[in-house]
C-alpha cells in the first residue's frame, strides 16, 4: 500500500489522459466497462458493498447478543459459530461492513475534494502560492500515512471524525500532486486564456474550464484513494482504533478473533475475505479506469 | 551494473572531458547538499508538528494517564512532575535538544528512559526490514523484467493481476491469509506468532521471521515489479536496444548488458520509496505476528497514551523515512545518466 510508488505510476498516465481533452466523460467509463477486469472489479466491490448495506437487515441475531459459548464451532443454528465473547459471527459480520465503508468513503471525499482544490489552485496560480502549497504537501508526504494517523489517535483517542480527518488529510496531498500535474498543461490552453479575457471569476474558470479536463486522472485517483482508505480504516480498527470498540466492525472482528484462528477460523476469515474482495475489487476498477484513460495498455497505466 | 557503452545516447560528447567531470561533481554535490538541508528541514518541521499535536489537540497527557476521575490536585502534581506546567516553547526546546543528544526522554508509563525500552525493538524491526528488502528487491526486478520480456503473454497478464490484487489488499489481510494458510487452518508448518524473547537475536530462530518477511515482501514487491516492467518495456522499444539486436547480439546479451542497466535506474526511486514505506508498514505487520518491534511499541504506546514514547518513536520512524528518501534521491541521480547530466 505504498502510495508514492503508485503515484509515480499514475502521474505517467496523466500525459496520455490530457491528450484526450475532447473525450466526453461517459467515454471513459464506457471504455473501462468494456474491459473484463473492470466488470469483475465492479462485481467484487458490489457484492461486498451490498453485504455491508443489506447485511444488518438480514442478520439472524443482534450483533451484541450472546448466543453460544465463546468460540463455539459451526452448527446449532449458527452458520459460522460464535466469536470470542459468544456472539454470532455471521450477524457481527453482516453488521460490520457499514462503519468501514462510511468512514473510508467520507475520508476519500475529504481527501479527494481537498486535493482537487489545492491541486487546481496550485496549477492555476503557478506563483509563490503554488510553491508554498506544494512544499507543505511534501512535508505531509514525508511521513507514513499510518504513523500520522496513530499520532493523532494518541492525542484524542479513536473518534470517528478523527479517523476521517486524519485519513482524509493525509490523502489530500497525494491527490493534490496528481491533479496539479494533470491541470498544469490544461491551464496553459487557449480556452482558459479566453475566459480570463472575459474576466470570468477565477474559481469559475477552475470549475468550468479546468476541472472537466482533468476528470480522467481524477476518477482514477479517486478509486485508488478509496482502495487505500478502506485499507487504512480497516488497519486502524485492526490495531485497536475504532470509533466504537464494542461495535461490530470487520477490522475489530479480525483483531478480536485472530488469536483463535485454529479453534474458530470464521470470526477472522469472513471479515478478512470481505476486506480482501472489496479492496481487490476497487483496485481492479481503478486499473480498468486507468487503462481506459491512458488509452494504451503499457503496464504503467496500472493504478 | 553500469556499462558505459549503453549510456552513450545521453552523454554529451562534444564538451571537453575534464571540465565536464568537474562540473558534474559540483552539480551532484550541490544537489546532495540541497537535498540534505531539505531533509533536515523536514525533520525539524516534523518535530514541531509531532510536539504540537500533543499540545494543541484536546487530549492532555496527565489526564490521559490518570483517567477521568483524577482530582485536580493529583493532575496538577503530575503535570508539575512531567514538566507540563512549563510554557510549551520551553518544553519543546528541552525535548528537541534532548533528541539532538540522543536522549529520547522518559516513558510516561514505565518511568524508564525510552531509549532502553526501544533499543531491542528497533534492532528487531531493522532485522525484519532488511531481510524483507533483500528478498523483495531481486525478486521484483526479476519478476518485472520477465513480465516485460514476455509482454502481453499469459505470465505477464497473470502476474500483473496477482500484483494488482496484492497491492490493493491491506497488509494485515495478506498476513492473516498467510497465517491461515501456513500456520493454522490449512497447514501447520510455520509459527503463527513471532515472539522473540527479550535479549535474543531475531535471527536465533529464523522460522519466526519467515511469515512476517513474506508479508512485507508481498506488500512491497508489486510496486517495484510494476515499475520495473514499465521501465523495461520502454527500454526494450528504444533505438539502442534495436541497434544491439540488429548488430546480431544474442537476445540474452541484449537484455543483460543493454536493457537491464538502463531500465533499473527509474526503479531505484521506487525501491527506496518502498523501503521507506517499510518503516511505516512494520506497524501493522508486526502487530499481526506479535513481533516485538518498533511498530508494536508505537501501537502499544498509542493505546496506553504514553505520549513521550509516541513522540520518540514517531521521530525515529520519521528519521528512517527521511534518510531513506534522501539516499533514494541521491542514488537515483547517480545511476541515471540523463538526470546526472541534467544537473550541470
Amino acid at each position: 500500500m505504498s502510495n508514492e510508488a503508485v503515484e509515480s505510476a499514475t502521474v505517467s498516465t496523466v500525459a496520455g489522459t490530457v491528450a484526450h481533452l475532447g473525450t466526453p466523460r461517459g467515454g471513459l467509463l464506457r471504455s473501462a466497462l468494456r474491459m473484463w477486469r473492470t466488470r469483475i472489479g465492479l462485481l467484487c466491490a458490489g457484492v461486498v458493498i451490498l453485504v455491508a448495506i443489506v447485511g444488518p437487515l438480514i442478520a439472524p441475531h443482534d450483533p451484541s447478543e450472546f448466543v453460544a459459548a465463546p468460540y463455539a464451532p459451526r452448527g446449532d443454528g449458527l452458520l459460522f459459530g460464535a466469536d470470542h465473547l459468544g456472539q454470532d459471527v455471521l450477524s457481527r459480520f453482516l453488521h460490520g461492513g457499514r462503519s468501514i465503508l462510511i468512514l473510508s468513503v467520507l475520508s476519500t471525499v475529504l481527501g479527494v475534494g481537498g486535493g482537487v482544490l489545492v491541486g487546481l489552485v496550485s496549477a492555476y496560480a503557478r506563483n509563490a502560492l503554488d510553491d508554498v502549497l506544494m512544499r507543505s504537501m511534501d512535508v505531509v508526504l514525508a511521513f507514513p500515512q499510518l504513523m500520522l494517523a496513530l499520532v493523532a489517535m494518541a492525542t484524542v483517542g479513536p473518534k470517528g471524525w478523527l479517523i476521517v480527518l486524519t485519513v482524509g488529510l493525509t490523502t489530500l496531498p497525494r491527490v493534490a500532486r496528481v491533479i496539479r500535474g494533470a491541470a498544469v498543461p490544461v491551464v496553459e490552453r487557449d480556452f482558459v486564456g479566453a475566459s480570463e479575457t472575459l474576466a470570468e471569476p477565477r474559481l469559475r474558470i477552475l470549475a468550468v474550464d479546468v476541472l472537466p479536463n482533468v476528470t480522467g486522472p481524477l476518477v482514477v485517483e479517486t478509486t485508488l484513494r478509496l482502495t487505500y482508505a478502506v485499507g487504512l480504516v480497516a488497519s486502524l480498527a485492526f490495531l485497536g482504533f475504532a470509533a466504537n470498540p464494542n461495535a461490530a466492525d470487520w477490522g475489530l472482528m479480525i483483531q478480536e478473533n485472530a488469536s483463535a484462528l485454529t479453534v474458530q477460523p470464521w470470526g477472522t476469515l469472513l471479515p478478512v475475505i470481505a476486506i480482501a474482495v472489496l479492496t481487490v475489487g476497487t483496485g481492479l476498477i481503478g486499473d480498468g479506469l486507468a487503462r481506459a484513460s491512458s488509452g494504451i495498455d503499457r503496464g504503467r497505466a496500472d493504478g | 551494473m553500469t556499462d558505459q557503452t549503453v549510456h552513450t545516447d545521453v552523454v554529451v560528447t562534444d564538451t571537453p572531458r575534464a571540465p565536464a567531470r568537474r562540473w558534474r561533481l559540483r552539480g551532484v554535490t550541490g544537489f546532495v547538499v540541497r537535498r540534505l538541508l531539505l531533509g533536515l528541514l523536514t525533520l525539524f518541521v516534523a518535530s514541531v508538528a509531532i510536539f504540537a499535536a500533543t499540545q494543541a489537540l484536546p487530549g492532555d497527557p496527565a489526564r490521559a494517564r490518570l483517567g477521568k476521575d483524577a482530582t485536580p490536585a493529583s493532575l496538577a502534581a503530575l503535570r508539575e512532575q512531567l514538566g507540563l506546567d512549563r510554557p510549551a516553547l520551553v518544553q519543546y526546546f528541552d525535548w528537541f535538544t534532548g533528541l539532538l543528544h540522543g536522549d529520547l526522554g522518559i516513558s510516561l508509563i514505565s518511568g524508564q528512559p525510552i531509549l532502553d525500552d526501544v533499543r531491542d525493538r528497533a534492532t528487531n524491526s531493522l532485522a525484519l526490514v532488511l531481510v524483507a528488502a533483500l528478498a523483495s528487491i531481486p525478486l521484483s526486478i526479476v519478476l518485472g523484467s520477465y513480465a516485460a520480456l514476455h509482454r502481453d503473454r499469459s505470465f505477464d497478464t497473470g502476474s500483473g493481476l496477482v500484483l494488482l490484487a496484492l497491492a490493493a489488499m491491506p497488509e494485515f489481510v495478506v498476513g492473516l491469509a498467510l497465517v491461515a494458510l501456513f500456520a493454522t487452518t490449512v497447514l501447520q508448518v510455520l509459527p503463527a506468532v513471532s515472539i522473540i524473547p527479550p535479549g535474543t537475536s531475531p535471527f536465533a530462530d529464523p522460522t519466526l521471521l519467515v511469515l512476517p518477511t513474506i508479508t512485507l515482501v508481498l506488500a512491497v514487491a508489486p510496486y517495484v515489479a510494476r515499475i520495473m516492467r514499465a521501465s523495461m518495456v520502454e527500454v526494450l522499444e528504444s533505438e539502442y536496444v534495436e541497434m544491439a539486436r540488429l548488430k546480431g547480439l544474442p537476445e540474452r546479451l541484449v537484455v543483460r548488458r543493454h536493457a537491464l542497466p538502463n531500465a533499473i535506474g527509474p526503479t531505484f526511486q521506487v525501491i527506496a520509496l518502498n523501503l521507506a514505506y517499510l518503516a511505516g508498514g512494520v506497524i501493522v505487520v508486526e502487530s499481526v505476528f506479535g513481533y516485538p518491534g518498533i511498530g508494536v511499541a508505537l501501537r502499544d504506546a498509542v493505546l496506553n497514551r504514553d505520549f513521550t514514547t509516541v513522540q520518540a518513536i514517531a521521530m525515529l520512524i520519521a528519521l528512517v523515512y527521511v534518510v531513506t528518501n534522501l539516499v533514494a534521491d541521491i542514488a537515483t541521480i547517480l545511476v541515471t545518466p540523463r538526470l546526472r547530466t541534467g544537473l550541470q
